[in-house]
């Protein structure tokens, strides 16, 4: 693969290309014995190469292709050297820019051959024809504008290495095709499969590669190879072009020529593969490898340097033009390519159509066995990817993408230990992902937006897109919404709806009316228009906002969204000044902000009567289990200082929220605390089936008139219930009533629900359980996500109505259903927090923070939201936590900080370039304190008649946010199956749009990705690949059904950690910084190493087999590994800094999510890992979903068919 | 030989029962045509101090092929409670000894002052009930809340709505009580200590607990807006009681008490809806069929009083409010069961709070005057079969030899449950006589009837009472004189006047008027004709005085307030009863000591103080003079001192039957030109039917409406009553009556046994 980067970029890759081809690594051989060695680890290998590939590039810049090729695969196996030794140095400082010169690339050319996506998931030990296909593919990251300048640079230092790749990986990429011809020839069986990942591996396959070479040099690859090594042999020569080949089965040794060769040879090595060894080659590589890696280091640390040099020269131009890399990065690779392609396509061809697309698939999903042999051959395969991919890609990753940082960094030590730990499992996958390195790299980009972020983020200019989520970064509200209330999908937005439908990229926003701001941004201020209320056009309603245009001396104002003249109200009037602007203009929040609060008169409030203040009901199951686990004990004992902590906006005065208790089983106990009382006074409501609340007064009560009886109270629960035998539960009469007491007193409030099992008891909502794992995977799987009965959805309704938000907390120790418990909280904008074999001494942290937290946060009830936008666009579809009755309004019972509602937008007109686009969210609440509001964000965006300028203004991560929810609807109704497709089938076409209408013309067997949109596919892999769409066989029903209604309401940042886990090396942490993140992959992680991997979710430590004595005793206390206690859910506290910053780096992680995250230490090759390993997205992992490279050869390929 | 009023008291004194012939006649068809029929007023349990008691009831062996009974041979272990059948060795359980259990059921909807007496008279109560008694509380309103008792710390109930009723089963399981039945293996005794213990405990127990639950009881809180009624949920309050007991003490002796300030308003058994603007029913709605809820409502208390009785429970009812409550729905209630009904204006009076506190009169030994779950069962020589019986009892649909095929009152039957039983409780048995003209009885032949009361003891004991009775049998034809002697004139009004309520309660009201009228015309006729010659006819004449009374008993006032009255009427004692229906009146002057006077508005002097005792209201009036000295304040000088005696006097002479009555009597206190002088004069006409002068005088002096007036204010019938009234006037003085015409004044020698056997003589 090739990436195109700019020339500069092409000439220092393109000698990497070399480096693909074998005789590239074989002049690192010199390394290269070593290289493939540490391949075991891909790393390794490529290190090897990517030593010479460094100095090799230098001159490739303009040798692209063959050159360039060798060295990319240096600066990879470099990159990669620098991950695992350098990381640390050179790596980091240039691998940034690096990083942005592979965006530039962005593109990947993937031979598109590789139809087989499932092979992807399943062969993903089909490296070979993956690294194929990757060979066909190149990242052009080029095109991404936004990375342009920094990335530019970067690029141009890719660009010489795309070029190399181009030429290589171009060669390798039409290889890919070739392969998958040849995949039945070569990958015969397994092989075919391995293909495609070989594909992705591509890049890997370099190192595979490596191992090819090495593989021979290695004594066990050599073995599992040296059946289909022989070939390779030959083809290793035509290395540079057949690399992908050769990687593949070593054949792709015989890449050029290897055509032929290589599917000759392929089959050869493809049965070695499938049998046995392959595994065992694996193991053995990694073994094998890591040797060779350390040694390759130190070679390779150098060469990145010199890389890294080279990048900067690079850069400049670059950063001139990104486009010109573009073009640069094309040129080469489609140089190179052709050449190679011819080779590559005629031998990989022959492979995939045995392998190919659909054969490949088959075989890939058949394969996961054959994976297992598959891995051998990914080993093969990775080599041919290598050359492929990494003549493309190192370039890229080795400019742009994460690959240097990866390894710089945390990898640096890690790699270093990765072979050794990854001698065993580690080794294989690496070896599979050809080169990670050379794909996009999500780290990479993170870390460049936030080195060029360093500036306040001003609102002021429309169609800006703001800093990603995962920059720090400060705001000034200059007339359009702080990001943090609203992220877009594109700050461009298409003229016309056939542009949109054209490019397939989704409008959407993701709106977050209440967010929390920093305490350092001015929270929204409020505007009091008096007794008329707020000043509203005439004819479509908007709020008074910077969009409406004063006219005829200000007499008169016309509405920007539908140009409806309204007369100002005389209280209102005010002159304009020369601009024509009001000259109040500054002084009023509403003419001047994006966000701010209207007082909201009586006209806005329920039957025109101002609203009492919320009340807050908690309803606690105290069945056998609820109080066996220690549930009942632990909520009641919190909920005596949490009632003092209750929302208010004014601290000085006390909550103005009321509070009311209730337990239950499979009957109601209600529990009057009037003040009056000597004692408090239960009521057991024992009928059921038509629930009522059984008093009015003293269930309600002001926590500070009530505390004796209250504490008594909540004294008394776990007492009275501590021998209760009762296992029985009731639901949906809960619910009901809390419902009814909020009828009752006619105010809105929000029920806290403590809830441990299926409601069985006879009684509305009553449930059966349903959990059928035989239906997964079949048509009916979606009616596991529907409520198995309507009772609560009416319910749901009833509750909307009253302004009566529902959260629910649950303690299964089985299925719970919460498909249909979820309903009432979900539909009324509440949370569900699920907290399975809930135990009392390890869950009580995270359960009473979440608690804690739940109950502070500020909350507006019985909420509105309407989205006015401007003519042209309107809003179609809603996304979130809330019940609509109508089209247009969500209605939400509850809306808390941490609650986002996504929406998407539809063309219904032409939208105009002057004027842009314009949105207008206004919710109406009533806060905590019995106020009502309306608060209401504005946001603009440009519009563009050119798609390039729409691509050009993409936030990928809203997009994911977008895409998730949308498929995460769609499993109610379609099988998950469909719904993985769907979701592929559009972002190929967004992709596909992309490269035919705003990239420069290029082989086909390119992967070119805009650089707004490069993480694209390893987001939307790792969406593909979530429990919910891809479960895995440990994932329960209740498991996924939870993951579905939380993304659901989950804001941009959220979602992305979500489905990209941040990964931290935290053995050199030092207070105050943050380490830089490494990719989520196993060879990311070193055997030395002790990693911080959070999810907004989940948090774990892993801690390599191998740490240093003195690290473990600074965190946990204990200098032996095995003395780790893996149950502790907090470390211990110690004084020394590392032990200082590491727990300050939890808990600012914490502080950061809206839910607790528990701590799991998991010890490597602990049972634990597994879990932890599931999220190491770029892996492939355990329920078959294919590893980022896979994927992205997948992609390639299914952008490559939607081309021709 | 004694006379037969003398034989007539001994008898009664001895056995509790007043047959209305003691000599019967031998053949179907002289009875028949006797009009009265042989019939009898019987009180289970008269007080008889030498009846001494056998300690326990008679223990079986428990093997169904044995049942030998428990002697001194067996071997008896004390502490386990176990004794071995000497014949089978079968191990036997000692029966159990039965629990009191009194169930407090509440209402909450009344204002605070009415809720702050009845909970004090509750808390009192308790002190009143023997330590070892099981009580338990129900409280209701828009809600009803079953309480948990001796709960440490908080107080638990469990809550109902009050508008959807429950079914035995669906309670227990609500309630949580089914869990007896798997704590059953470990045997009958342990069963249901276990399970209602909650809501049931020992006096001792929970004595503080439930004075503070008491306490703290609050007034309903549901908001009541105005033109509306308070939500009272009374019906699914007692159906809740009646099952609680149901499934946790069947068969064994408790008692329902329901406390209610006012009408069901919702949920089964409402009588009226909660809009104010919409009345209670009248006996004009009834009429008119307007009366939505009463069939319902009647259905759902029937069907409750059914479950009671046949699970030997008792319902009391106190309703205490100024308008109606329903009583009439839920009359059965307490007449199927032998439970109280007693009416009072507020719960803050001390009708309602003696009234209550004589419930728990105890007896010599310490004991209860009341005994539970009773059976009556009759056996009867061949000649004589049992009709029915009229009291507050229902049919055990015994079939036997004795059961006669022609029904009157509850038939078909000749054993009877009986719930609620106290000294005084009476019940009218009617029997027939079936032995056929053509087979005489051989001359000094007896018949004989045999009453077997079973019953549970307030001790806890269970206890069997046998009364045998036996009267001569005479031959019509040539022993009419005999016979006729043996007419107990009271006896037979009595037991007259329970048919006619009895008859009153289940037919249309104009069918019982004409069939009341014919019998007292048969009944006269034929004493005119073939009995009057030959009998003291000063024994005879008070007959169509009753009954003509039992009229307005029967169809007067408010349908609650005769419900009320029935209610009464059908389980006092015959002395009780005769008060009912025919008032006594005392005179006070200083012309001598107190004399009875004539139930007449002759008897109003302006000298004279009058006492009258009409049963349910004890009335003290001054005449004119008198209430002028009281005026001028004679009676606080010294020399006047005689005055402040003799007013003094009648006063003493009420607050005695005010302590020895149950329900205590509404007192009031008048005098010439008083507000409630219209209730005393009201009396004396409707009553005072002897002396037509009088009688007209009142029938035209007074409008028509003021006649008529009732007690509680809801004058019903008024048209129609009066038209009765002057038309059974004129039939009385047309001369069809001769024997009545003929007669002087009723010789006064009646004697009247009063409450405490106080003997008055009362000249009528």
């Amino acid at each position: 693969m090739n990436v195109n980067q700019h020339t500069p970029m092409a000439s220092p890759y393109g000698q990497p290309q070399p480096s693909f081809g074998q005789p590239g690594y074989a002049p690192l051989d010199g390394s290269y014995p070593a290289p493939y060695a540490p391949y075991n680890g891909p790393a390794s290998a490529y290190q090897p190469g990517a030593p010479p590939q460094g100095p090799v590039r230098g001159p490739p810049t303009s040798g692209p292709p063959p050159v360039s090729a060798p060295q990319q695969y240096n600066q990879y196996s470099q990159s990669q050297g620098s991950m695992q030794n350098g990381p640390p140095r050179p790596t980091q400082a240039p691998p940034r820019p690096a990083v942005s010169q592979p965006y530039n690339q962005g593109a990947m050319n993937l031979s598109g051959p590789h139809p087989s996506y499932p092979q992807h998931y399943g062969p993903p030990s089909t490296m070979q024809q993956v690294t194929n296909q990757m060979t066909g593919m190149q990242i052009t990251s080029g095109p991404p504008t936004a990375a342009g300048p920094g990335y530019a640079p970067p690029h141009s230092s890719q660009p010489p290495v795309s070029t190399g790749y181009s030429a290589a990986p171009q060669a390798s990429y039409t290889q890919a095709p070739p392969p998958v011809s040849s995949a039945p020839t070569q990958p015969p069986p397994p092989s075919g499969p391995a293909a495609p990942q070989q594909y992705y591996s591509g890049p890997p396959s370099s190192s595979q590669q490596p191992f090819n070479s090495s593989l021979p040099p290695t004594s066990q690859q050599q073995q599992q190879f040296t059946s289909s090594v022989p070939p390779h042999p030959p083809p290793q020569q035509t290395l540079p072009p057949s690399s992908y080949s050769g990687p593949v089965p070593t054949q792709s040794q015989p890449p050029v020529p290897p055509v032929s060769q290589a599917q000759q040879s392929f089959p050869t090595p493809q049965p070695p593969f499938s049998s046995a060894p392959p595994p065992v080659s694996q193991s053995s590589f990694a073994t094998g490898p890591p040797p060779s890696a350390p040694g390759s280091f130190p070679p390779q640390g150098p060469p990145p340097s010199s890389q890294p040099g080279s990048f900067p020269p690079p850069g400049p131009p670059l950063t001139s033009a990104p486009s010109c890399q573009y073009p640069g990065p094309m040129p080469p690779q489609q140089q190179p390519p052709p050449s190679q392609p011819s080779p590559y396509h005629s031998g990989h061809h022959p492979p995939r159509p045995q392998m190919p697309p659909t054969s490949m698939a088959q075989s890939n999903h058949l394969p996961p066995g054959p994976q297992g042999p598959a891995g051998p051959p990914g080993p093969l395969q990775q080599p041919p990817s290598q050359p492929g991919m990494q003549t493309g890609y190192p370039p890229q990753q080795n400019g742009a993408f994460g690959q240097v940082r990866g390894p710089q960094p945390g990898y640096s030590g890690p790699y270093p230990g990765q072979p050794n730990y990854g001698a065993p499992a580690p080794a294989p996958p690496a070896q599979k992902r050809l080169d990670p390195d050379a794909i996009p790299s999500p780290i990479q980009v993170i870390e460049d937006d936030k080195a060029k972020t360093t500036e306040p983020f001003t609102t002021g200019v429309r169609g800006q897109a703001p800093p990603l989520v995962t920059t720090n970064f400060q705001v000034q509200d200059q007339g359009n919404a702080s990001p943090r209330f609203i992220r877009c999908t594109a700050y461009n937005m298409p003229c016309t709806a056939d542009m949109a439908k054209q490019s397939q990229v989704p409008l959407a926003a993701v709106i977050k009316p209440l967010a929390t701001l920093p305490p350092d941004e001015a929270p929204p201020l409020v505007v009091d228009h008096g007794e008329s209320g707020p000043i509203r056009c005439n004819r479509c309603k908007a709020y008074m906002c910077p969009y409406m245009q004063f006219i005829e001396g200000g007499r008169r104002f016309q509405c920007g969204f539908c140009s409806c003249v309204t007369e100002v109200p005389p209280h209102y009037f005010q002159h304009l000044d020369h601009t024509g602007k009001r000259v109040d203009c500054y002084d009023r929040p509403e003419l001047s902000l994006g966000s701010y609060e209207f007082l909201a008169t009586v006209d806005y409030c329920k039957n025109n009567k101002l609203p009492p203040p919320p009340a807050f009901i908690f309803l606690i199951d105290v069945s056998y289990n609820a109080v066996k686990s220690g549930m009942v004990n632990i909520v009641c004992q919190e909920l005596k200082t949490l009632l003092d902590c209750l929302p208010r906006e004014n601290p000085e005065v006390e909550s103005a929220v009321r509070v009311g208790f209730v337990t239950y089983n499979k009957v109601l106990h209600f529990y009057n605390v009037k003040s009056s009382l000597a004692q408090p006074q239960m009521m057991v409501v024992s009928d059921v089936s038509d629930m009522f609340v059984p008093l009015l007064d003293g269930f309600l009560v002001n926590v500070n008139e009530s505390r004796q009886v209250i504490e008594s109270l909540l004294d008394q629960i776990p007492e009275m219930f501590a021998d209760t035998r009762e296992t029985e539960t009731v639901f949906g009469p809960v619910i009901q009533a809390g419902l009814e007491a909020l009828k009752a007193a006619d105010c809105a409030g929000k029920l806290f629900v403590f809830h441990t099992s299926l409601p069985i008891a006879e009684a509305p909502g009553k449930l059966k359980n349903r959990e059928d794992k035989k239906l997964i995977g079949t048509d009916k799987e979606k009616s596991l996500f529907q409520p198995q009965v309507g009772f609560y959805s009416s319910l749901a309704k009833e509750c909307v109505a009253q302004g009566c938000c529902v959260d629910l907390f649950l303690f299964p120790n089985q299925y719970v259903d919460v498909a249909t418990l979820a309903v009432v909280p979900v539909s009324t904008g509440g949370s569900v927090y699920k907290y399975t074999y809930f135990q009392a001494q390890s869950d009580q942290e995270r359960f009473l923070n979440d608690l804690r937290r739940d109950v502070q946060k500020l909350v507006g009830f019985d909420a509105v939201m309407r989205v006015r936008t401007s003519t042209g666009i309107r809003a179609t579809d809603f996304f979130g936590s809330f019940y609509m009755s109508n089209t247009t309004d969500v209605e939400l019972a509850g809306l808390d900080c941490d609650k986002a509602i996504t929406v998407e937008f539809k063309h219904d007109d032409k939208l105009s370039e002057e004027t842009g686009a314009l949105m207008q969210c206004a919710v109406l609440y009533t806060s905590c304190s019995g106020q009502r509001r309306l608060r209401v964000h504005n946001m603009a965006v440009n519009c563009c008649s050119q798609l390039a300028d729409l691509y050009r203004n993409c936030e990928t991560d809203t997009i994911i946010n977008y895409f998730s929810k949308y498929a995460f609807r769609g499993v109610l109704s379609n099988p998950t199956k469909a719904v993985r497709e769907t979701l592929v089938n559009q972002c190929a076409q967004i992709l596909a749009c992309y490269r035919k209408n705003c990239a420069s013309p290029s082989s086909a067997g390119q992967l070119i990705l805009p650089e707004c949109m490069k993480l694209l596919p390893v987001y939307l892999n790792c969406v593909l690949k979530s429990d919910v769409l891809l479960p895995g066989a440990d994932v329960s029903l209740d498991d996924r059904a939870y993951l579905r209604q939380l993304i659901s309401c989950m804001d941009v940042a959220e979602s992305h950690v979500f489905f990209y886990p941040r990964l931290l090396p935290v053995m050199k942490l030092e207070s105050g910084s943050l380490p830089v993140a490494v990719r989520d992959s196993e060879e990311r992680l070193s055997k030395g190493g002790v990693y911080l991997l959070e999810t907004g979710l989940h948090l774990f430590l892993w801690v390599g087999a191998s740490v240093q004595q003195e690290l473990l005793l600074n965190i946990f206390g204990t200098p032996s590994f095995s003395q780790i206690d893996s149950n502790v859910t907090s470390l211990p506290v110690l004084d020394n800094p590392i032990s200082q910053a590491l727990r300050e780096l939890i808990y600012s992680f914490r502080a950061q999510r809206s839910r607790y995250m528990k701590l799991m230490v998991v010890k490597q090759e602990d049972r634990a890992e597994l879990i932890f390993r599931h999220f190491l997205v770029e892996d492939k992992s355990a329920s078959g979903g294919a590893s980022y490279v896979d994927f992205l050869c997948h992609m390639h390929k299914e952008i490559r068919q939607l081309l021709s | 030989m004694t006379t037969f009023p003398e034989y007539i008291a001994q008898n009664e004194e001895r056995d509790g029962v007043r047959f209305s012939w003691n000599v019967w006649p031998s053949s179907r068809l002289e009875a028949t045509r006797m009009v009265v029929p042989v019939a009898a007023l019987f009180t289970p349990l008269k007080e008889r101090t030498d009846l001494p008691p056998i300690q326990y009831e008679p223990v079986l062996c428990s093997r169904a092929t044995c049942r030998a009974v428990l002697n001194p041979l067996c071997q008896v272990d004390y502490r386990a409670k176990l004794w071995a059948c000497n014949f089978c060795y079968q191990r036997n359980q000692r029966g159990p000894q039965m629990p009191l259990v009194f169930l407090y059921v509440v209402d909450t909807c009344m204002e605070d002052e009415d809720l702050q007496a009845l909970k004090e008279s509750l808390q009192m109560s308790l002190s009143l009930l023997p330590p070892t008694a099981l009580v338990g509380l129900i409280t209701f309103g828009r809600m009803v809340q079953v309480h948990e008792l001796g709960c440490e710390g908080i107080s638990k109930s469990y809550v109902f709505r009050g508008t959807k009723d429950l079914n035995a089963k669906q309670l227990q399981e609500m309630l949580g009580l089914t869990k007896p039945s798997a704590a059953q293996g470990r045997g009958p005794q342990a069963a249901p200590q276990q399970s209602f213990n909650r809501f049931l405990q020992p006096v001792q127990k929970i004595d503080m607990n439930l004075t503070d639950l008491l306490g703290e009881l609050q007034r309903d809180p549901w908001p009541v807006t105005q033109g509306k009624r308070p939500l009272r949920s009374l019906g699914v309050a007692m159906s809740i009681a009646v099952g609680l007991l149901e499934c946790t003490f069947p068969n064994t002796g408790a008692r329902i008490m329901t406390f209610i300030g006012g009408p069901a308003t919702q949920g089964p058994g409402m009588v009226v809806g909660d809009e104010l603007k919409t009345p209670i029913r009248s006996w004009h709605d009834i009429e008119k069929d307007n009366a939505k809820f009463m069939k319902k409502a009647t259905k759902h208390y029937e069907s409750l009083a059914n479950r009671a009785s046949s699970n030997g429970h008792i319902i009391d009812i106190y309703a205490c409010a100024l308008d109606q409550t329903g009583l009439l729905e839920m009359k059965c209630c307490t007449n199927y069961t032998g439970g109280y009904m007693v009416m009072a204006d507020s719960f803050n009076t001390s009708l309602f709070k003696q009234t209550f506190q004589r419930v728990f009169t105890k007896d010599v030994q310490g004991s209860f005057k009341m005994a539970f779950a009773a059976t009556l069962e009759i056996k009867t020589s061949r000649e004589i079969k049992v009709s029915g019986a009229i009291g507050p009892c229902v049919s055990l649909n015994a079939k036997g030899p004795c059961v006669s095929e022609n029904e009157i009152g509850t038939g078909g039957t000749c054993q009877w449950k009986v719930c609620g039983l106290d000294p005084s409780t009476t019940l009218a048995l009617y029997f027939e006589v079936v032995n056929q003209h053509n087979a005489p009885i051989p001359q000094g032949g007896r018949g004989a009837i045999q009453f077997v009361t079973q019953y549970q003891h307030s001790s806890g004991q269970r206890r069997i009472r046998v009364t045998t009775t036996a009267r001569n049998w005479a031959d019509a034809q040539t022993q009419i004189q005999s016979i006729a002697a043996s007419f107990d004139q009271e006896a037979a009004a009595i037991l007259m006047a329970r048919l006619a309520v009895y008859r009153a309660e289940t037919e249309e009201g104009p069918d019982v008027l004409r069939w009341l009228d014919r019998q007292l015309i048969r009944l006269v006729g034929e004493h005119t004709c073939r009995v009057s010659a030959t009998i003291d006819p000063n024994r005879k004449q008070l007959i169509p005085v009753f009954v003509f009374s039992v009229r307005s008993l029967v169809f007067n006032n408010s349908p609650d307030e005769s419900s009320y009255y029935r209610h009464h009427f059908n389980r006092q004692d015959l002395t009780q009863a005769l008060i009912m229906i025919q008032p006594v009146l005392y005179a006070y002057s200083f012309n001598g000591p107190p004399e009875p006077v004539l139930l007449d508005s002759s008897s109003i002097l302006p000298d004279r103080i009058l006492l009258m005792d009409t049963f349910f209201q004890i009335l003290i009036y001054h005449g004119e003079t008198v209430a002028q000295w009281r005026k001028a304040g004679y009676q606080d000088m010294p020399e006047y001192e005689n005055f402040k005696h003799l007013l003094q006097a009648p006063v003493d002479d009420a607050q005695e039957l005010l302590h020895t009555r149950f329900p205590m009597p509404r007192y009031i206190d008048t005098e010439h030109g008083g507000s409630q002088v219209r209730l005393y004069l009201h009396h004396l006409r409707s009553r005072g039917v002897t002396s037509a002068q009088r009688q007209c005088d009142i029938i035209n002096n007074f409008p028509v409406q003021t006649l008529l007036f009732a007690p509680v204010p809801t004058p019903i019938h008024t048209c129609r009553h009066d038209q009765q009234v002057k038309s059974f006037l004129l039939l009385l003085f047309s001369g069809s009556l001769p024997a009545l015409q003929s007669e002087p004044l009723p010789d006064p020698q009646q004697h009247v046994h009063l409450g405490a056997g106080k003997t008055l003589t009362c000249n009528l």
